[in-house]
């Protein structure tokens, strides 16, 4: 399925669980499907297990070998965790933006965003360059960052770092992109600038954003999944969730009854 | 406690402080004067340029010198230390990044003990390793015993130095679909060069400063010689046998080859502190600003004369 129709299921993830020990669990068996070219949000008050969830579908847990993971997360029906499926083919096709900026320390702006395809074996200048641009134009940084491609990328303010950090796995041309909190470091203005680009992006790629701003999920969001103690309490269109939850825990959550 | 009497406290322990710091520096202090007042009327021109010899040499007033053992330090050390690196920040990733590797713990164990174990033992397992086996002493069997000495510092530092790069910089790496190993070489490692830098310098300036497990392999020679296969004379073993042997002038030399390796040693940290500075400049853009900086001045300067 290369060109997935706007709005079909993607992802979906079934009875997925992921446990940091014998009876420590992050999730649990959580079944939700994730639309194709929408943004869907994840929602929940700290220790939820949202940001357990997101990183189970790219599997990052993976280096981590007290994590267990059971159930299937279907990307295009093929289930990433199956055992001839390999973690670096899953994480090329399923990017990700961290909570805080992680440019590359050492390497330039441009080198940033090439990293992702120079690694993979990719050296014909005209690609990178065409491919850097577009991504960087892609992160609305372009403009801002055009003139010194060459400086380092921890030169940047934190806001374009972010943008850089979008740009870089863009570059790579995911399918899926998995934010974690991707404003929760940013002032107003570039979780603005952020938030625009999330609308702009879903046109190419499918985008599951981990979110503490009710409202910021609401600004972005096509869908909304809340999540309560590694349970996922219920999963509806945006305007539903915070119109008329189906779920008692999500009428007090969205009220402020817990945090 | 009074206001009072916290002051007093304050100025107590810093007192303490100060006292406890003065124990360790003075000796410091007094062995460098000691090695310069008494080496320095040995440094003339032929003690950079002429080979020892016999004794005779010296005690006739001919000219001798340490030429051979200032050189010989220097090929064997480099030497060990291009043989060290390859090893020791092999086993310092296998400790930090691959944990659950079953080698690790194993790793761990060895660089330990390699680093516990006495100097001599190393130039015991290289006597053991290449003089049994290529029929006699030689500098390469000196450089072999003096990497087994960086090895374990370079290993560990290595290690120590990956452990505090953010594990942040492995998950972006890892996000972008990057294999493990393209993780740990291209993005882990140049994070961590200045620390990796610095742990290669202080395993040099630690091996240099090593006689014991030199007797036993590069042996010495009293005359120059750049043949790696054949015994090489080196500062440390040379200022053994000069102290120990029954003659006053050689006694002079080995102090003026003392106040040499001390220099050779404190040159090679401080070359180590600046590289390890302007590589953290680099990496910060430290010099990009300032670049920027000088021609946003040149820049205004031009429109200030116009």
């Amino acid at each position: 399925m290369s060109n997935p129709v706007n709005g079909s299921v993607r992802m979906e993830t079934k009875d997925l669980s992921v446990r940091y020990g014998p009876a420590i669990y992050g999730i649990q068996n959580v079944s939700m499907p994730v639309h194709a070219n929408k943004v869907t949000a994840l929602i929940g008050p700290s220790g939820c297990g949202k940001s357990t969830f997101l990183r189970a579908l790219n599997r990052m847990h993976d280096l981590n070998s007290d994590v267990e993971i059971t159930g299937q997360a279907l990307l295009d029906g093929e289930d990433i965790y199956a055992p001839q499926v390999d973690a670096v083919v899953v994480r090329r096709k399923i990017g990700m933006v961290f909570q805080k900026p992680t440019p590359f320390p050492t390497k330039s702006i441009y080198d940033n965003v090439a990293a992702g395809l120079r690694l993979v074996g990719i050296r014909k200048k005209q690609v990178l360059d065409e491919a850097v641009e577009k991504a960087l134009t892609g992160a609305a940084l372009w403009d801002e960052v055009k003139d010194r491609l060459k400086s380092p990328g921890g030169s940047l303010s934190g806001g374009q770092q972010q943008r850089l950090c979008i740009a870089r796995a863009l570059a790579v041309e995911p399918e899926v992109l998995l934010m974690d909190e991707p404003t929760s470091s940013l002032d107003p203005a570039s979780t603005l600038r952020v938030e625009s680009l999330i609308k702009q992006l879903k046109d190419q790629v499918t985008i599951i954003i981990v979110t503490h701003n009710m409202q910021q999920a609401q600004r972005v969001s096509d869908y909304t999944a809340f999540f309560f103690v590694g349970e996922l309490v219920e999963v509806s269109p945006t305007g539903t969730i915070f119109g008329s939850p189906r779920e008692e825990r999500t009428k007090e959550y969205l009220s402020g009854a817990f945090s | 406690m009074t206001l009072k009497a916290r002051y007093a406290r304050d100025a107590a322990i810093q007192v303490g402080v100060v006292l406890m710091t003065l124990i360790v520096v003075i000796p410091l202090l007094i062995i460098i004067v000691y090695v310069v007042a008494n080496g320095i009327t040995a440094l003339n021109l032929d003690f950079f340029t002429q080979e020892l010899g016999s004794p005779a040499r010296a005690i006739q007033g001919r000219p001798a010198g340490l030429r051979a053992s200032i050189i010989g330090t220097i090929v064997i050390d480099l030497i060990a230390l291009a043989m060290a690196l390859p090893f020791g920040i092999a086993t310092g990733i296998m400790m930090s990044e691959y944990p659950e590797h079953p080698f690790a713990p194993v790793t761990r164990l060895m660089v330990s003990t390699l680093n516990g174990m006495p100097a001599v033992l190393m130039g015991l397992l290289a006597y053991a390793l290449v003089v049994k086996n290529t029929g006699g002493f030689s500098a390469l069997a000196g450089s072999v015993a003096l990497a087994f000495v960086m090895i374990p510092i370079i290993s560990r530092t290595t290690e120590s130095v990956l452990r505090v790069t953010p594990w942040s910089l492995r998950e972006a790496g890892l996000s972008l679909g990057l294999p493990r190993w393209r993780v740990t070489v291209s993005l882990v490692l140049p994070a961590a060069r200045a620390g990796i830098v610095t742990g290669a310098l202080i395993a040099f300036a630690r091996a240099a400063g090593e006689a014991a497990p030199l007797l036993l392999t590069s042996f010495g020679n009293n005359y120059f010689s750049m043949d790696l296969t054949q015994p090489m004379d080196t500062l440390p073993q040379r200022l053994y046998s000069l102290a120990i042997s029954p003659y006053r002038q050689w006694h002079s030399m080995g102090w003026g080859g003392a106040i040499i390796l001390l220099l050779f040693v404190m040159l090679t940290f401080y070359a180590g502190r600046i590289a390890v500075k302007k590589m953290e400049e680099r990496a910060l853009g430290v010099n990009e600003e300032r670049r920027t900086a000088r021609r946003k001045t040149r820049k205004d300067r031009r429109e200030a004369n116009q």
